[in-house]
């Protein structure tokens, strides 16, 4: 058996890289969400809500939360569509502030003493979550739908006028992005047992966005490197004491300033895979 | 002349301004199916904004257009497209991402259904992975399949793009300035190509700055100058059309 101190890394790792998938998900039709931590948050209070107040079995519960911040996510996607880069971030990140301070005033769940009574879940429940999406987002990558979200990416205009619904695209991908941020809410919640608004502030939002650009912004299992990066990396610097989190942001502008599109691309990941263009 | 055969696309009185440049003012026309149109004019004559009010990336100040008698006008891009016209860019867009292969799968809508798109694209028994090969070899690209389109020859792209167009399985193709960056050989090869598509009955409607190219292969021909349609007819006809001399003499001098 591992370590509870191993396995409450391994736990991390799998929340983290779902998170990371969400924003990967949306980023990969060319939209950069700041506002993930905010899918979460719905996520995790509503999946709470569910298997404490309402006796609901977790599964169940996670995925009824999910469908319900897939609807947010779709309703957030129409506004979206007439935003671009960096003020799509910022409205984004707005929309995630919006939710964190509606859950610090939510008194019926806690408000800002937070909310508990969970049942604990094990690390192997929330890799079954993490491996299975992980797995479910590496081979629609290989679907034609993945070809006319990355069409709608490289060139909006051009997708549009060789028949693609590029609207559809963007929409949809804020729906599924937030659904897989509401699992990772929910197991983050069943794991750590207690919740409170500040677990899905912006610099939650932050951290997703990184490990999605330190992994591989390219490949879906790029969050799952970045993940396991950004959960390992400061517990193994850690002899540096303090000066931890400066050779942390060290490594970080090394990385990028080498590999732009993360450690792991497409170009990587199909050697890797051995496998020849999609074929 | 009783043997022209109906039009595939129409356009009525078509206005498109933008501030206060009138890039095309009242211009109605009609490309006959089955048949290769030319549209030639000078530099900034409105050649590309009739392209692109056509595909609806543009619409119309004033006017209507129809595809085979239906209403194209205010229909989104995509809605034209699957309507059944397909174009390539004058200034090439093809997706930074995709290699070859991957383009001429993305505009396909064989496989259309929420299902159908979730497979993986392409398998090579597919109908959509048929259709790929098709115009693969079409075009000549078999050597390149697996290339990143963008990193390719300037006239290598062209046939790209062409493909990717074609595969979207269109009634009406068109083609913005086809062989620029191609050379003599290659433009010949294109034209032999363009040829087989019509005899195959596609209708196709092509932008093209070299004369011979266009006189040796249109049916029709339409000139546009400052945005207006200066003359149309038979190759024959506009070459010594004292209008059209007039135009380019003007814009040459
Ligand atoms: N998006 C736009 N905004 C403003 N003006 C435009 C736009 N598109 C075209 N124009 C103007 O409309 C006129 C016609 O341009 P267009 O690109 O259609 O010409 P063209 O015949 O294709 O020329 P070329 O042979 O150089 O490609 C030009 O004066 C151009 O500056
Ligand atoms: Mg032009």
């Amino acid at each position: 058996m591992i370590s509870t101190y191993h396995a409450a890394l391994l736990a991390d790792s799998g929340i983290l890289m779902l998170g990371a998938l969400s924003v990967y998900i949306i980023l990969a039709t060319g939209q950069l969400s700041l506002g993930n931590a905010g899918f979460m948050g719905i996520g995790a209070y509503l999946a709470s809500y569910l298997t404490v107040e309402a006796g609901l079995p977790l599964t169940l519960a996670l995925v009824l939360s999910a469908l319900a911040a897939g609807m947010v996510g779709i309703v957030i996607g129409f506004p979206a569509l007439r935003l671009r880069g960096i003020y799509l971030a910022m409205a984004t990140l707005g929309f995630g502030e919006m939710v964190r301070s509606f859950f610090l005033n939510f008194e019926p769940m806690g408000g800002a003493g937070g909310f508990s009574g969970m049942v604990h879940v094990s690390v192997g429940y929330i890799w079954l979550w993490a491996g299975g999406i992980l797995v479910l987002v590496t081979l629609l990558e290989r679907s034609r739908l993945w070809l006319e979200i990355r069409a709608t990416h490289d060139d909006e205009t051009a997708a549009s006028l060789v028949g693609l619904n590029t609207t559809a695209t963007k929409i949809g991908a804020f729906g599924f992005g937030a659904a897989v941020a509401a699992v990772a809410g929910g197991l983050f919640a069943h794991h750590h047992v207690y919740i409170e608004p500040a677990n899905f502030g912006f610099d939650r939002s932050i951290e997703l966005v990184l490990a999605v650009i330190l992994g591989g912004s390219t490949v879906a299992p790029g969050a799952l490197v970045g993940a396991v990066l950004l959960v390992l990396l400061p517990e193994t610097l850690r002899f540096l004491a303090d000066w931890r989190l400066a050779a942390f942001g060290t490594l970080l502008v090394l990385v990028l300033l080498v590999r732009r599109q993360g450690i792991l691309d497409r170009g990587l990941f199909r050697a890797l895979t051995f496998r020849r263009q999609a074929s | 002349m009783s043997t022209m055969p109906a039009p595939l696309l129409s356009l009525v009185d078509v206005t498109r301004t933008f501030g206060g440049v009138q890039a095309l003012s009242g211009v109605s026309l009609d490309v006959a199916a089955g048949r290769i149109t030319g549209v030639i004019g000078p530099n900034g004559a409105g050649k590309t904004t009739l392209f692109n009010v056509i595909t609806g990336a543009y619409t119309p100040t004033a006017g209507e257009i129809y595809l085979d008698g239906a209403r194209l006008t205010g229909l989104k891009p995509y809605q034209i497209a699957r309507a059944g016209i397909a174009r390539t860019f004058q200034n090439i867009r093809l997706f930074s991402s995709m290699s070859v292969w991957e383009h001429l799968l993305v505009a396909q809508r064989h496989d259309g259904s929420v299902f159908g798109r979730l497979l993986p694209a392409g398998l090579a028994r597919s109908k959509a992975g048929r259709e790929a090969e098709k115009a693969l070899v079409f075009f000549g690209l078999e050597k390149v399949r697996d290339r990143p389109a963008r990193e390719l020859p300037y006239g290598t792209q062209r046939k790209v793009e062409m493909a990717r167009a074609l595969t979207a399985n269109p009634r009406l193709l068109l083609l913005d300035e086809p062989i620029a960056g191609m050379s003599h050989e290659e433009a010949d090869e294109l034209r032999h190509l363009l040829m087989r598509l019509r005899a195959d009955g596609l209708t196709i409607l092509l932008i093209e700055h070299d004369m011979t190219f266009v006189m040796n292969l249109c049916d029709r021909i339409h000139v546009l100058d400052f945005g207006r349609q200066i003359a149309h007819g038979t190759p024959e006809a506009v070459r010594t059309d004292p209008a059209v001399l007039d135009a380019y003499l003007g814009a040459d001098t």
